[in-house]
């Protein structure tokens, strides 16, 4: 369903930036108030921070990252097309050069994110 | 000319609040490519959240006045962009009433994490000052 509704990557190149946009909204909230006991109850804030480095905090930290770093490179390619209208022919070859920028970096970086659950 | 991007909105041919809006959120996802990308990578990369303790934010992460300025510029531009962001969905799927009502409490709610961000990465003390 979701591959034949327009079918084109340039659908899915807007859901996916729509749902990574709402998640990291969702987490901007939770981030501001975390944040704000570091002031006003820094104990708090110490049991929140425990629960962000443990495993399943750790899982959620690279979804994180991922929906992130999507948006950020689909973001850019957005307004690249925006203001180079000419480039708008190649928005799908642009999709798919954002997923390679998007496995070399994410890669890596969720290997980092996740080696402590491994080697504590 | 009627070419516009695939996954972005079209830019507005109406002109003022939307047009603005439509630029702003494209300046402020620049800003956020550099200071989002940047302070994800400092404090999953460079630091791990194992050692991140509210004594770490006092005595390390904010000890600089760079850091703080960085952060609270980092504050402005991802409120701004993801609840005008998420403006644009509400406007999406939202009419009448509604749409009244989510986006009026989307910056209301904007306004309180402006305020509470703001006082905690201004007031919370330097370190060898408390």
């Amino acid at each position: 369903m979701l591959f034949r509704y327009r079918g084109s990557e340039g659908m899915l190149a807007w859901a996916f930036h729509r749902i990574s946009g709402v998640a990291i909204w969702l987490f901007v909230i939770l981030h501001v108030i975390d944040i704000y006991l570091v002031g006003g109850n820094p104990e708090a804030y110490d049991e929140l921070l425990a629960i962000y480095a443990s495993p399943a905090g750790r899982v959620g930290e690279v979804l994180l990252g991922g929906a992130l770093l999507y948006h950020a490179l689909n973001g850019l390619r957005i307004i690249l097309m925006d203001f180079w209208p000419a480039l708008t022919h190649y928005h799908r070859q642009l999709w798919y050069a954002s997923w390679v920028v998007f496995a070399a970096v994410g890669l890596p970086g969720a290997f980092i994110i996740l080696r402590p659950i491994f080697a504590p | 000319m009627t070419l516009w991007t695939r996954s972005g909105r079209p830019r507005p041919q109406s002109g003022g609040f939307e047009l603005a809006v439509w630029y702003l959120m494209r300046l402020s996802g620049l800003a956020l490519f550099v200071l989002a990308l940047a302070h994800f990578a400092i404090l999953h990369f460079i630091f791990d959240p194992a050692e991140q303790t509210s004594e770490f934010i006092i005595n390390e992460r904010w000890s600089s006045l760079f850091w703080r300025a960085f952060d609270w510029l980092l504050l402005q531009m991802v409120l701004f962009h993801s609840f005008m962001g998420v403006r644009t969905v509400v406007l999406d799927y939202a009419k009448g009433g509604l749409r009244t009502v989510l986006v009026t409490g989307l910056y209301l709610l904007a306004a309180v994490l402006f305020v509470l961000g703001t006082i905690v990465v201004m007031t919370l003390p330097l370190p060898g000052t408390r």
